[in-house]
Parts: structure tokens; sequence; C-alpha cells
């Protein structure tokens, strides 16, 4: 006979899964999706290998194979973090339908986190593998250099993922007390790129700016993954980062815990 | 015989009914308006910054100086802004053709594209296009520049062409959108990428680059080479000193394409059904 933990860990392994074939679906918008990746990626490639150039070959501890790394890895990885702050669940919370959601036997936070993170590593075959394919082919770029890097990446990679998920309830849940969140949504999606290393690796920032960077959840969701993934930081380093994704992936999630239990006694539903 | 100017008063009073309403409506929502323009300013000032941050490290980049890049970006973004303004909502046609509302504009005895067009206006890109001419002026006063009256024509008809070749690139877009529905992110790798590309020095670009975002969608003629005119800077390949003098046929071919695309994607339509 299973255990209870048994049972409900498969309910939310069903709800990634369920995820993960909703997103499977939209082949043409995939497919969109990773010529805009390439396209993006191109242009970037120009920019920036002009710039490693013109700093002679060591741009604040990039060279050519790393920057290259960079761009593919991070233009990859666009499909699958969630940089833009919409959710299911935020349109949920302002319609009401968050009341049905919340007589079901499940925990609301976790069932969302679980159909997110499922469509997000869905979106890795139809756009991530290709577009960090195409870098590896045709520009040409670092890949780690032992298994070790490539287990440690994808660890990175799947926290990653997690704790844009986790981040982005948290503005979905903070409708619980604005109802209207796209004001939030707004900022988070201008902020949270920036801040995530997608424009420029925060290496590249000024020290100041990158110390507040740091300070945040968004290098967590992109930077951190590509780092490792790509093999620029190794050994105790990796570590170092996974740790820190781990720090944000608990702090995220504990305070939308405490914001889900908060916002279901404030909870109000418009009209009826 | 009617008064040429009263005659053109009437034809556009439904749009102009329209867009009064979008403004009024726009405004209405304060707070939202606020949140809105504070965040097309972020847009554009992290925009800037992306640009600024590769300076930190480097003095020149693709033969420009960061002063001179100023420019180039603020070219760039002010005219994309403006025709983001009047044109951006353009990108909405997917939602209309998966909802089946586009049949309602036919319903109507206006030219579809046009209806389309002045359907909408986004008074928030106003933040972000001050960016972009912040930027161009913070460039011009900095550079040293002959100012010459052809020089200042050189600006004016290069800004105005580069505002008529972006609005072209939106409906463009939205031609392609009848056959792609899903997959606009396709057509976003050139609205898009294109003004990415257009606020980068082309002289970076290798050869496939400059005949897609040179020529192609001629991104390079809305800011780089128009300044690299304007500046007496050395041309590259494919690209001579002069070039920047025929952003106009740019902005024109763009139309056309952007007119066929129209066309094609129109003929195409078969309606929403139901």
């Amino acid at each position: 006979m299973p255990t209870s933990i048994q049972t409900t860990g498969r309910t939310y392994w069903r709800l990634l899964v369920a995820g993960f074939r909703r997103q499977s679906t939209y082949r043409l918008a995939a497919l969109g999706g990773l010529i805009a990746n390439t396209t993006f990626g191109l242009l970037k490639v120009a920019i920036l290998f002009a710039t490693v150039r013109a700093a002679g070959g060591d741009l604040n501890g990039y060279d050519i194979g790393t920057i290259s790394a960079y761009i593919w890895i991070s233009q990859g990885l666009l499909g699958s973090i969630n940089l833009n702050g919409r959710s299911d669940i935020a349109t949920r919370i302002k319609d009401g339908g968050i009341v049905v959601d919340f007589l079901r036997p499940l925990d609301v936070q976790a069932a969302s986190v679980a159909t997110e993170v499922g469509q997000s590593i869905f979106a890795l075959i139809p756009r991530g593998l290709p577009t960090v394919s195409i870098g590896v082919l045709v520009v040409g770029m670092d890949v780690p250099s032992a298994a070790s890097g490539y287990l440690l990446g994808a660890v990175s990679l799947l926290l990653g993922i997690v704790v844009s998920s986790t981040t982005v309830y948290l503005v979905a849940a903070a409708g619980f007390w604005l109802v209207e969140t796209r004001g939030l949504q707004i900022l988070y999606m201008v902020v949270s790129g920036f801040f995530a290393g997608l424009f420029v690796p925060i290496d590249l920032f000024p020290n100041a700016l990158r110390i507040v960077a740091e300070c945040t959840p968004f290098p967590s969701m992109l930077m951190y993954p590509v780092d490792v993934l790509s093999g620029r930081v190794a050994g105790l380093e990796a570590l170092g980062l996974v740790g820190l994704q781990v720090l944000w992936l608990v702090l995220t999630a504990l305070a939308g815990h405490l914001m889900t239990r908060a916002g279901r006694r404030k909870l109000e539903v418009q009209g009826g | 015989m009617a008064d040429p100017t009263s005659s053109v008063a009437v034809l556009t009073r439904p749009y102009r009914a329209v867009l009064a309403s979008r403004i009024r409506s726009q405004r209405s929502y304060r707070a939202s308006f606020t949140v809105d323009l504070v965040s097309s300013l972020l847009v554009g000032i992290v925009e800037l910054a992306e640009v600024g941050v590769l300076f930190l490290n480097v003095d020149r980049l693709g033969g420009l100086e960061l002063t001179q890049i100023l420019i180039v970006f603020g070219l760039a973004d002010l005219a994309f802004s403006v025709a983001d303004l009047a044109f951006g909502h353009c990108d909405n046609l997917p939602t209309y053709l998966r909802a089946g509302t586009l049949d309602v504009f036919y319903l109507r005895p206006q030219p579809l594209l046009l209806q389309l067009i002045t359907s909408d206006i986004s008074l928030r890109r106003l933040a972000r296009a001050m960016v972009g001419l912040a930027s161009l002026v913070t460039g011009l006063v900095l550079v040293d520049i002959d100012w010459s009256f052809a020089a200042v024509a050189l600006l004016l008809v290069s800004a105005l062409s580069g505002i008529a070749t972006f609005a072209a690139m939106f409906v463009w877009a939205a031609g392609a959108q009848f056959f792609l529905i899903d997959g606009a992110e396709a057509t976003n790798a050139f609205v898009y990428g294109g003004r990415y590309a257009a606020s980068q020095p082309a002289s970076v670009w290798n050869r496939p680059l400059k005949v897609v975002f040179g020529f192609f969608f001629p991104m390079a003629f809305t800011a780089y080479l128009p300044t690299v005119t304007l500046l007496g800077l050395p041309g590259t390949d494919l690209m001579p000193s002069w070039l920047g003098w025929c952003a106009p046929l740019a902005a024109v071919f763009t139309w056309a394409m952007a007119l066929l695309a129209w066309r094609i994607g129109v003929r195409h339509y078969r309606g929403g059904g139901g």
C-alpha cells in the first residue's frame, strides 16, 4: 500500500507531466521562439564578440569561447525561464477561479509551480537544445570539461527553472491584496531580464550594480545556470552558486507559502 | 468644388474619433497610466544601460566611440518608439484572428489595415521615445559635428525615414500573422530583433547579418548608416560612407514589402467562422 507521501508526490508529478504535454501541442509557437532565439543570438554574437576583441581578447574574464557559451545557453533557456512575470495562477486569483483551486485537496502553490515547471522542461526540447546546438555547431562555444560539470549543470538548470516559477508565483500571490497585478508584472518583466544577466553578463556590470543584482533571485534563474553549464565556473565555486540557488528556492517558496496562507484569509472574490 | 482640406477632415473624422477616445481612456486610469509610463521609461533606460555596460570595458566598438554610439542608439530608439506608439498594436492581430473578432473590422466601411493601425495608440511609448531623444541630443552635443544645412537635413530625413521603416516592419509582421497565428514570435525576431540590430554599429556584423539586417530588413539605414554619413566616418564592407543618404529609399522598400505581405495575408484569410 502506498504511503500518503507517495500519493501526494505522484499527484504533483502528474501535474508536471500535464504541463509538459500541454506545452507540446504548441509546435509552431516553439518554432517561432527558436527563430527568435537564434536571430537574437547571432546579433549578440556580432556585438559581444566585437567587444571581447576590442578588449584585447579578455573582457572582464570572458573570452570568445565563454562569451559564446553565455550567449547560446542564455538564449536557449529563454523558453524555459519565466522572465515576463505572467502566470495562469495570477489570472485565477484575479478572476476568482482560485476559490475552486482552494477547494481541491492540493497545495495551490505546489500545483501551480509543478505545472509551470513541466511546461518549462518541455521547452528545452524544441527551443533549448536546438539553440545550444546552433551555438556549438555553427559558432563554437566552451562546454564543461568534466562529466561532473554536466551533472552539476543539469541540477543548476533545474533549480533555475524552479526558482523562476516560485518567484513568478510571488507576483501572482500579491494579487490577493492588489487584485490588479499588471503593474507589478510589468516591473518584474523589465527588471528580471536585466538582473538575470540576459542582456549582458552581470560580471560586466559596475560593482555596485552587480551587488544589487546578486541581492535578487534573478541571477539564480539564468546567470548561475549559464555559468555552471558553460563550465566558466567549476568545482567548489560552482557548488557555491548551486547553493545560492537552493537558498533562493527556499526563500521564494517559503514566502509564497506564507502569502498563500495569509491571502486565503484575505481573499475576496469580486462579483458573484 | 469641395474644399480639399475639408474633405480630408471628413474622411479622417472616424479615425480621429477612435484615436481621441483611446487617448482619453488611457489618461482616465491615472495610476495604470503612470505605471505604464514608468515601465516604458525603465525599458528605455535598461536598453541604454546594456550599451553603456559594454563601453565600461572598451573605448571603441565597431569603429565608434561611446558618444557616437549614443547618436546611433538615440536615432534607432527614437524612431522605433514613435513607430511602436502608432503601429505597435498591429501585434494584437493574432489575438483577433484566434478569437475571430477580426471579422468585425470587415463590417465597417473602412480599409482593414487603416482600421487596425488607428484602432489604438500607445501613449506610454512616449517615455521610451524620450530616452532615445535624450541619448540622441547628448550624442549630438558631445560629438564635434560640422553643422551645415546638409547635416540638419540628413538628420531630419533619417529620423522620419527610420520611423517609417519601423512602422512598415509592424505592418509586414501583421501580414505574416495571417499565416503564422501561433508563431508570432518568428516575426518578433525581425521586428524586435530589428530594433536591437538598429541600435548596433553594423560594422560588427558578418556578411549574412549585413544582408538580412542591413538590406533585406534595412535596419542599418535607420540609425547606423546616417550616423556614419553625418560624422564623415569611413564606410565598411558593403556599406560606403554616403549610404546614409539612402534612408528614404530603405523606407519606401520596406513599405512596399509590408503592403505586399499584408495583401497576401488578407487574401489568405478565410474568416473566423462562427
